[in-house]
């Protein structure tokens, strides 16, 4: 089983251009890793290089944001999706 | 773009309502690009100056556009005291080049100006709005 990763449309460059990715792991980090390896260059428009998930970048796990959760530790079960939304701000 | 007068009701209505802080929230438009919904959404930043979405706001806005079978094509926010055009960190803090940002200035709070740009790649352009009166539906969250 792999799980569904939406990319917005930020990122997607990084994607080849694709909205919609699979991906293997069994906790949120772990599936970005599998993303990374597929595509090299999104991972570091995800994660910080302490580890921590950047600022301006949110994930939801099936409807609620891993933040709230354990955040990329947070376990993802097989068929889940992970919603990659981008912060959205201005002045 | 036309916009529906109940979108660009709500829209000014939210810049009052949030009034002096900046009002923010989402547009979802159809298959054909029509403006169908604002959804008027919290400015996390509680902010005269800066406003940022909830992202759970974001998440759910998200998720209704699509059972609706439209997708998010836009964001609007107000300015307090300037015109409604892009500030140099709007054009900063934009990420979506298939988004219509809208502006809703109050800085003359009697009349409301209401203005669309596309901001790709660090230009702006204008999208000329005209007020249609087709029949849609509004949600405020």
């Amino acid at each position: 089983m792999s799980v569904e990763v939406r990319i917005p449309t930020v990122l997607r460059p990084k994607t080849g251009g694709q909205a919609v990715v699979f991906a293997e792991g069994s906790t949120v980090r772990e599936v970005l890793a599998a993303v990374e390896a597929a595509h090299p260059g999104f991972g570091a428009m995800v994660v910080e290089a302490s580890g921590a998930l950047k600022r301006f970048v949110n994930i939801f796990l099936d409807d609620e944001d891993v933040r709230y959760r354990q955040g990329l530790d947070t376990p993802v079960p097989d068929g889940s999706t992970l919603v990659l939304l981008p912060a959205v701000a201005g002045g | 773009m036309e916009v529906p007068t109940e979108i660009r009701r709500a829209m000014v209505a939210h810049a009052h309502f949030c009034y002096p802080e900046e009002a923010c929230g989402l547009l979802a438009v159809d298959e054909e690009g029509r403006l169908r919904m604002a959804y008027c959404l919290g400015n996390a930043d509680l902010s005269a100056v800066t406003y940022s979405l909830e992202p759970e706001e974001h998440f759910r806005a998200l998720r209704h556009a699509e059972a609706n079978g439209w997708r998010l094509g836009g964001v609007f926010h107000s300015h307090t005291h300037s015109p409604a055009r892009p500030s140099p960190t709007d054009v900063a803090q934009a990420l979506e080049p298939d988004w219509l940002y809208v502006l809703v200035s109050l800085e003359d709070r009697d009349a409301p100006e209401v203005r669309g740009f596309w901001i790709r790649d660090g230009k702006v352009e204008e999208e000329p709005l005209v007020a249609s009166t087709g029949e849609v539906m509004e949600v405020s969250q």
